[in-house]
């Protein structure tokens, strides 16, 4: 064992207890996308593992960042992503039909994606600085669904149905844990289920509702959009407690899983590592996220405290509904799995999420917990 | 504490509520996690066995082989129907993603005509989507090369080896084996067989094809392999070799076969010839008709406009329901029945061209009469008067019997469905049927084929064989060489040496048919002219005319005459008479004892006729192409040419029943014109080049 005096303090500071599991999981859906790509780490496998060790040095930066630097940033921060979503959507019309990227030369950027970690700390912001005896009040209801009026609805146009759920959780939970009136959640919950099918019947689209309708029945349109569902059910329960074993997996090769190395990687990795690597993913998930909501327990203030929790929401819903949608118990929505998809966006989204994470612990470290 | 907002909200209480809100999540979240697991659990473990299934159904794609079908064989094993391996394309129009750009495709590496590319269109618009499309059988390497090549960007479209069904005598044996194709939507909804959708898979759809479905189908290969979802094989795991199909022997004889549907010629008729010791038929010819070749490729439209608007009716097998007004080859059945009643052979009518029967008379063909005539004389002779004469004393009860004995009225038990069995008027038949009395002038007609009754060709060799032999025997068509010889019908055999003997007068004596005669020394051959009318006299002569409204000709013989082995039946429709018969018999029964002398005549007969039945067949196809092209309207489905097994063809009636007294047919020799079946051309479009 090394002396811990001899290790420098900045590595030792490291959440090691995070940062190694994730490499972990990372490193297996490297493996993971080397099988899909037919044994070869071009195109998928490489560039993952290369992002997230990228993203991971972002992350320690971003973790270096001061608390005010932080609050600063915030609104403008989220002004600016408004205003690429409006860009995004005037760069679609005009080119015809609709994109969700722009094209910056070295990388494409996915406004809505940032704006999943950004909605969160513009709220995070608001309520911090929002006076103590205001909490009941509706100056903590109506500017915040404002703030989050205005990029679901832009990405809602898009449209991405998946994303938009994603701002709109990621808020709510804001809302919620920023201590507003109970009955505001559980009004609010009687409004959206009458709402779901005024929603259903009038605001979706057909392709959207056909989604909603398959995923109620998938057996009613096994060759339709009821396939994706059909199909990832089958990959995950062949591969039995411990898989087919690396690389035979012959339902993402044989290309009946539809996007086997994004969305439903977890089928892939499933029908090849059985339940066995299923329980590895959703165990390193558990570490990172009870850690997540660890440090957000220790933060030191208001703001820090609802920056943590909000990060892990939006990681905990990738997860979650993405887990739940290759398993069946969801529709599908285009949301893909945290370290484990390929894919440049949604890993930089998640790596800003556990950096912010790891700033808020440096703090707490930092400054002794305070009520402010 | 939410419900005091009176209090002043301070920073530890909303600290408080951070903290009990946010264990909450976490514990939602750990209810979520808890739920996943559960989730992989059951899917992984519980329902492993079930998804595992599927999952290797994905994987192994199981693409059945299509048996061979077992051959078609005569009775000394030469085929008949037999398979040719080749190159084939079919495609599956569900999985077409654009049609027309493939099949605009298809057309230039085949060079399909555009009558054919207008055919699969149309079977496309019908097929259920998941029913195969022949495009083209019978390719060439390079042609299939050129598709297997350009695969890829031809999704649906799927090339291979496979087996064609061949004829090789083409459409002499159309109506007897009948033809294949692939399966409607009508045979897959009866049997729900993944064979039936198998590209390639041909199903049994007219006569023998269709009735021995089972016997000939065989069991399909398959083939396993690794697939993606698109279709593409990744690799062979493992090859089933299929079972062909049994094959089939008939009692047919190729050759004759072949030879009588050529002699046939230009004509509209039929042949049967049976072996009269066994009731196996050696040939049964209707012509003209289709060529099961290109039926079994599917029927294109320019052949079906063609085979529809022949007045010789190709599409129907007339020698099952073709019905005919039988004339004088009732005649010496019906000497037999007299004989039977106790009649002196030798009790003589004079004859004086006409009898009167109440208050009509009936003339005898001869309007100068024949003078006495006894039995035989009737017969040789087909002398009218003598059977109007005697009939009346002996009654139509006793002669209806024994024409039923002869077979006629009967259906026999061979494997087509719908076979029409016309009519033997007797005084309860026509009761029942008209609820009127039978008159006298009802037998008059009867005893020389007219009126009601109606018989078709294979009645009529049956009646000819078993007046030849005396044995009560059913035409079979199945080789059985092991089968019961057949019973006497209990006729006193001096009955039929009388009736024999006129007969051999007929052809070789002061009879009717002299030309009729065997060009083999030492062999004889007896028979029997007919001459049905089809219209009165008042609309024709029956001789010549309007081809629709002449006379049909019948001739029935066996041969040798004093020992009775070949019998044979020819109906010639609207050949103007007997005349336009029994050459073709003749010729017919020539074969059977000396081939290279038949072969000699018919070759001399197809140098008048512009070629032999291939070469006629293909002139007036292109004859037809060059006119109507893609134009034609559409064909009807693969089953059309044995849609009429419900049709028309069961009325055992005559349109308009001849029963008042009907001026039989002149029935002379015709001296020395040729027979008239050169004189009918067979009909061509106008503007085609003439044939």
């Amino acid at each position: 064992m090394m002396p811990r005096a001899y290790v420098p303090q900045a590595l030792a500071r490291q959440p090691w207890q995070v940062i190694i599991p994730l490499t972990m999981l990372t490193v297996f859906g490297g493996a993971v996308l080397y099988s899909a790509a037919g044994g070869r780490f071009q195109p998928w496998a490489a560039m993952h593992v290369i992002r997230f060790f990228g993203f991971l040095v972002m992350a320690m930066l971003l973790a270096r960042v001061p608390r005010d630097w932080f609050k600063r940033v915030a609104l403008p921060g989220y002004v600016i992503l408004c205003g690429l979503l409006v860009l995004v959507e005037l760069i679609g019309r005009i080119g015809g039909g609709s994109q969700r990227w722009l094209n910056l030369g070295f990388m494409t950027l996915q406004p809505s994606e940032l704006m999943k970690p950004g909605i969160v700390l513009v709220l995070a912001w608001f309520y911090a600085m929002l006076p103590l005896n205001e909490v009941r009040g509706w100056r903590a209801i109506v500017p915040p669904l404002v703030i989050l009026a205005i990029p679901a609805g832009l990405v809602m146009l898009q449209p991405d149905l998946g994303t938009a759920l994603a701002i709109s959780f990621g808020a709510l939970v804001m809302m919620f844990i920023a201590g507003l009136p109970l009955w505001l959640f559980i009004s609010g919950g009687i409004g959206a289920s009458i709402a779901a099918p005024i929603m259903f019947f009038f605001v979706m689209h057909d392709y959207q509702r056909k989604r909603v309708l398959v995923f109620l029945d998938p057996e009613s349109d096994p060759l339709g959009s009821g396939y994706h569902i059909t199909q990832s059910k089958i990959a995950i329960g062949s591969g039995g407690f411990l898989g087919k074993g690396f690389g035979n997996g012959s339902q993402s090769h044989l290309d009946y899983l539809p996007e086997a190395h994004t969305d439903f990687v977890f089928a892939t990795m499933a029908e090849e590592w059985g339940m066995l690597g299923g329980l590895f993913v959703l165990a390193v998930f558990t570490v990172v996220l009870s850690w997540g909501l660890n440090v957000a327990m220790r933060a030191p203030d208001r703001f820090s405290r609802l920056l943590a929790t909000g990060m892990v929401t939006t990681i905990f819903f990738y997860v979650c509904i993405n887990m739940m949608m290759v398993m069946g118990l969801a529709p599908v929505v285009g949301i893909p799995l945290p370290f484990l998809s390929h894919g440049g966006s949604s890993m930089m989204t998640n790596m800003i999420c556990v950096g912010t994470i790891m700033a808020v612990d440096r703090w707490s470290r930092a400054a002794p917990r305070g009520l402010g | 504490m939410t419900r005091r907002p009176k209090l002043p909200m301070t920073a530890a209480r909303l600290t408080q509520t951070f903290e009990r809100r946010t264990f909450l999540l976490g514990a939602v979240q750990g209810g979520v996690g808890l739920l996943l697991a559960t989730r992989l659990g059951y899917l992984a473990v519980a329902e492993n066995a079930k998804y595992r299934a599927a999952s290797e159904s994905n994987r192994v794609n199981l693409s059945l082989i299509p048996p061979r079908r077992g051959a078609v064989l005569d009775r000394n094993g030469v085929a008949l129907a037999s398979n040719r391996a080749d190159f084939r394309v079919d495609l599956i129009p569900d999985r077409l993603v654009d049609a027309d750009a493939t099949l605009q495709t298809l057309k230039g590496l085949l060079d399909l005509p555009p009558d054919r590319v207008a055919d699969i269109k149309d079977k496309i618009d019908n097929s259920r989507g998941f029913q195969p499309v022949e495009v083209a059988s019978k390719l060439d390497w390079d042609k299939f090369a050129a598709i297997s090549v350009r695969l890829p960007e031809l999704p649906g479209v799927i090339p291979q080896r496979g087996n064609s069904r061949y004829y090789p005598s083409g459409a002499a044996v159309g109506h007897l084996v009948g033809y294949v194709g692939p399966a409607s939507a009508d045979d897959y909804v009866r049997e729900h067989n993944p064979l039936l959708i198998t590209p390639g898979f041909k199903i049994g759809k007219d006569g023998l094809e269709k009735a021995f479905e089972v016997r000939l189908r065989g069991v399909p290969g398959a083939r396993r392999v690794e697939a993606t979802a698109s279709g593409r094989v990744v690799r062979e795991l493992g090859t089933r070799e299929d079972v062909p199909g049994q094959p089939m022997q008939l009692t047919i004889h190729a050759g004759l076969q072949e030879y009588a549907a050529r002699r046939i010629g230009l004509e509209s008729g039929s042949v049967v010839v049976m072996d009269c010791l066994t009731g196996d038929v050696l040939a049964m010819v209707s012509m003209p008709c289709y060529d099961p070749n290109s039926f079994s490729d599917g029927i294109g439209r320019i052949e079906w406009k063609m085979l529809s608007e022949d007045d010789h009716v190709p599409l129907r097998n007339k020698v099952l329901r073709g019905l005919y007004p039988p004339g004088s080859t009732v005649k010496p059945m019906v000497a037999l029945s007299f004989l039977e009643a106790g009649l002196d052979p030798h009790a003589a009518v004079n004859c004086a061209g006409g009898l009167r029967v109440g208050n009509r008379v009936f003339h005898c063909w001869n309007h100068h009469g024949h003078g006495s005539t006894d039995m035989s004389k009737g017969i040789y002779q087909s002398c009218d008067v003598y059977f109007y004469h005697f009939a009346q004393q002996i009654g139509m009860d006793t002669i209806a019997k024994m024409m039923r004995r002869m077979g006629l009225g009967g259906e026999f038990p061979l494997p087509y469905p719908g076979q029409s069995y016309g009519t033997v008027p007797d005084p309860a038949w026509k009761m029942r049927k008209y609820h009127k009395e039978w008159a006298v002038y009802d037998t008059v007609n009867a005893t020389i084929g007219q009126g009601y009754m109606l018989v078709n060709p294979l009645q009529q060799a049956v009646y000819a064989s078993r007046l030849a032999s005396g044995l009560n025997h059913m035409p079979r068509l199945v080789l059985d060489r092991h089968a019961q010889p057949p019973p006497s019908m209990g006729i006193a055999q001096d009955h039929l040496d009388l009736v024999h003997a006129a007969m051999n007068e007929v052809v070789n004596g002061r009879g009717t048919a002299g030309k009729a005669r065997l060009p083999i020394p030492g062999v004889q051959m007896a028979g029997k002219t007919g001459t049905a009318q089809v219209v009165g006299l008042n609309l024709g002569n029956g001789k010549g005319g309007e081809w629709k409204r002449r006379d049909h000709g019948h001739f029935i013989c066996f041969a040798p005459f004093d020992k009775p082995r070949y019998a044979c039946a020819v109906v010639i429709e609207h050949g103007g008479g007997s005349g336009a018969a029994y050459p073709v018999a003749r010729d017919v029964m020539t074969y059977l004892f000396d081939q290279t002398k038949a072969m000699a005549v018919l070759e001399d007969y197809e140098r008048q006729w512009g070629g032999n039945l291939q070469q006629r067949m293909a002139a007036k196809y292109s004859a037809y192409a060059a006119k109507f092209g893609a134009t034609a309207p559409r064909a009807p489905g693969d089953d059309a040419a044995s849609d009429d097994d419900t049709g028309d063809t069961r009325d055992d009636e005559p349109a308009t029943p001849e029963t008042d007294a009907a001026p039989p047919a002149p029935e002379p020799d015709p001296g020395p014109t040729p027979s008239a079946a050169a004189a009918t051309p067979a009909p061509v479009p106008s503007g085609a080049p003439g044939q």
